[in-house]
């Protein structure tokens, strides 16, 4: 022991930081191999950026707040929580009802959430119970969970729709009279609702963004003791916000075609409020409990938290935020597969958030928000790296569903294999 | 007596007698409603004895302890290139069964050791990792089957590379082939002897398996791996040998259902197969950690029962009887893995 303690000191300072580059690429594999991936099928795609950006906006605009969904169950250790499509069909049930009556645009909007709030905490109330009883297979039961409510979501909107529940609506109904159409298109409904509320110029955007960050680091730095840490990451900030701020003001003098790009802005103040939730909901006495039952159940127990409780009230706040989140999913898509759409929902939701660094024991706002970026990226530029390498777009395609179901099987078994080792290890000490 | 109907009502299930309820539902309503009940019975058992090898591919995985398997979409995979290489070698009839069986058996035995290594690094997540692995699986070989280099014109496309979505069997004398072995009819039901005679010969292989030394320590591996670990039984090594023989049994499965269907389906076709199989053997009472041969008999009848039964029964009620089949398929498939799943005692902690 002392042998190797002398080594260490004795090292050269530059092995130091190959040691913490070393940790710092093994830690973060999943996440570089992806911006690899990206940077060569956007090499290989021969994408336009501007073609790109756009459809890269849009795309984080109405995938972020899912995938922020997900974090919540995770900090209670309830792993991966692929039971957010019951709120992703929750809101798929309110919208079609609302299109039905034909309230339209932003106060259509605010009617879904407000009428999708109780039914997908129920929903979440009932995903908690039936988690209660499936503790440490929480994953796989919110997976079968998904499938089976499909099935009676298909039914209710399949054969008792037109029927047993009144509706008449030639546009939304099949021809028989039963059952709800296979697509359904919002245009002219709830299309935009809430993207169309205000748009900006993406510079500009990019502006307001780094003064609200330069203000916000001022703030925050002249409540803190303004010295050595808080002093660089004032500066660390200032630099970054200055940097968006000039950067921004670049692109609109450069009269550049990114300046058509309109960002929604009521979307994205809709996502950053969820993030600042979530910040301070951490903080709270509510979040506490639900790191310490993630940490460890039976402590949690024997320091008087009620285990059971917490882990329901973070299903139920991960189902509604899903089903809020599918809201602006649609609201942006327009058009959307009545009986499918809600399915890929969880798993591209899931594979977004590892891809951005996340497992399934721990969870960060950045990586969703990263992990969003990449695997859209991914997304959009697979098809046609696709089709310059092999002449067939199809093969990207198959190949992006390919790295969605591959990345969460790896993650699985990398926490599996890591859980394995420490209990070994506590078993050993 | 009552202690009794209790203790059965317990081991039984609710959920499971719900499912009978609704299968002696349909076959009382199908009577009634006056369906052609021996066309009902000929297409029942077809579809039963089809899916049987199928089911009796997760028993061995749930015997050695790695749970019911929901990667058996591998050995699915693996039965289809074996008979599409079949295929491409232009075989006829028996000879084209048998050696699409051949050819696929060194894929499964090698996909399994994999499976099972796997498996043995994943304990305690086997199953969500199965699905994973079994799903990742089909969407990398949906790639392969785009750029397979086989030429024979029956499977390829006319123009640019790979393989069809399905592949009709009828020109190699393969659909139908042991359904029609020495088939009878009795009172207007359609016997197919061999098919049945073939799903039971694989149940019988299964049964002496389990009972050689190699099948009981197996599960004894399953059933308590700290005991079986006293008793000097490898439990990784059973496992892994219980992962090639349900990834061959899922090979085999998927070339006899392929068939009797007439058709190998590619691409999609085997990607929620293994959760009805599961389902199936999970309806006949096996549980996460116990299964039998009769489990597996018991519930393939009983699932594909109901399936085969309320197409025409639902299509006297609704115009989508298609749908409405499909929905009870999902809603019964996916309650019973969740009710298997909530039967899991001091699983978790």
């Amino acid at each position: 022991m002392s042998k190797k303690a002398a080594d260490i000191h004795t090292k050269k300072p530059t092995s130091k930081y190959k040691k913490a580059v070393v940790e710092f690429l093994t830690k973060h594999m999943v996440t570089i191999m992806f911006i690899v991936l990206s940077i060569i099928g956007l090499y290989l795609s021969g994408m336009n950026s501007t073609l790109y950006l756009t459809d890269i906006i849009s795309r984080v605009s109405r995938n972020s707040f899912l995938v922020l969904a997900l974090i919540i169950p995770v900090i209670a250790g309830m792993g991966l929580n692929f039971s957010i499509v019951l709120g992703a069909m929750a809101a798929q049930a309110i919208i079609i009802f609302v299109t039905d009556w034909g309230v339209v645009g932003f106060p259509g909007i605010l009617l879904c959430i407000v009428l999708v709030t109780p039914l997908s905490i129920l929903l979440g109330y009932m995903t908690g119970k039936l988690f209660n009883r499936t503790k440490g297979q929480e994953m796989i039961t919110g997976l079968i969970l998904g499938f089976f409510a499909a099935g009676i979501y298909w039914f209710i909107f399949l054969q008792l729709v037109g029927g047993v529940i009144p509706m008449d609506n030639e546009v939304l109904l099949l021809s028989s009279g039963v059952g709800i159409r296979t697509t359904i298109d919002l245009t002219g409904g709830l299309r935009y609702g809430l993207d169309d509320v205000y748009r900006l110029s993406l510079p500009i955007m990019i502006v307001i963004i780094g003064g609200i960050m330069a203000l916000y680091q001022g703030v925050s730095f002249i409540g803190s003791d303004k010295e050595g840490d808080a002093k660089s990451r004032f500066y660390f900030g200032i630099v970054l916000a200055v940097a968006f701020i000039v950067g921004g003001i670049i692109i609109i003098s450069s009269g550049s075609m990114i300046n058509n790009i309109r960002v929604p802005v009521a979307t994205w103040i809709a996502i950053a409020g969820l993030c600042i939730f979530l910040t301070f909901f951490s903080r709270t006495k509510l979040g506490q409990d639900m790191r310490t039952v993630g940490q460890d159940r039976h402590i949690a127990a024997v320091s008087g938290i009620e285990v059971d409780k917490v882990r329901i009230i973070a299903i139920i706040f991960s189902t509604v935020f899903a089903s809020w989140g599918h809201i602006i999913f649609l609201q942006n898509m327009g058009a959307w597969s009545t009986y499918g759409s809600h399915e890929q929902i969880g798993f591209y939701a899931i594979a977004a958030i590892l891809i951005g660094g996340a497992t399934v024991s721990k969870a960060t706002i950045g990586q969703a928000l990263l992990g969003v970026f990449l695997f859209h990226t991914l997304f959009i530029v697979a098809p046609a790296a696709g089709r310059e390498l092999y002449g067939d777009a199809q093969i990207g395609e198959y190949f992006r569903v390919f790295v969605a179901y591959g990345v969460i099987g790896a993650a699985l078994a990398l926490h599996a294999w890591k859980t394995r080792l420490q209990s070994k290890q506590k078993l050993g000490a | 007596m009552l202690s009794l109907l209790k203790s059965f009502y317990t081991n039984f299930g609710l959920p499971r007698l719900i499912i009978l309820g609704f299968f002696l539902l349909l076959c009382f309503m199908a009577v009634v409603l006056d369906i052609n009940f021996p066309d009902l019975m000929s297409s029942s058992l077809v579809r039963i004895a089809m899916n049987g090898v199928l089911v009796l591919a997760i028993l061995p995985s749930i015997a050695c302890g790695t749970g019911p398997n929901f990667g058996v979409s591998l050995g699915i995979l693996c039965g289809l290139v074996g008979g599409l290489i079949s295929m491409e070698n232009q075989f006829d009839g028996y000879t084209n069964f048998m050696m699409a069986i051949i050819f696929s058996l060194p894929f499964a035995v090698i996909v399994g050791f994999g499976y099972g290594w796997l498996m043995n690094k994943v304990k305690g997540s086997e199953m969500m990792f199965a699905m994973f692995i079994g799903w990742s699986a089909v969407s990398l070989m949906k790639i392969f089957w785009l750029l397979a280099p086989f030429n024979n014109p029956e499977m390829a496309w006319p123009i640019g590379r790979g393989v069809r979505v399905t592949i009709s069997l009828v020109n190699r004398g393969l659909a139908q082939l042991l359904n029609s072995t020495w088939s009878f009819t009795v009172g207007g039901v359609v016997i197919p002897t061999g098919l049945i005679l073939f799903f039971l010969f694989c149940c019988l292989l299964v049964w002496l398996f389990m009972r050689t030394k190699t099948g009981v320590a197996m599960q004894a591996a399953g059933d308590n791996p700290r005991f079986a670990t006293a008793a000097g039984i490898n439990v990784d090594g059973q496992r892994i040998i219980g992962s090639i023989v349900s990834t061959i049994l899922g090979a085999v499965g998927i070339l006899v259902y392929a068939q009797s269907f007439g058709f190998y389906q590619l691409y999609e076709g085997p990607h929620f197969m293994p959760m009805i199989a599961v389902a199936a053997i999970l309806i006949g009472g096996a549980s996460i950690k116990k299964a039998s041969i009769a489990n597996v008999i018991i519930g393939v009848v009983l699932f594909q029962g109901i399936l085969v039964v309320a197409m025409p029964v639902f299509n006297i009620f609704t115009q989508d009887m298609a749908s409405m089949a499909e929905i009870s398929r999902v809603v019964i498939q996916n309650g019973i893995i969740l009710y298997a799943l909530t039967q899991i005692v001091s699983g978790g902690d």
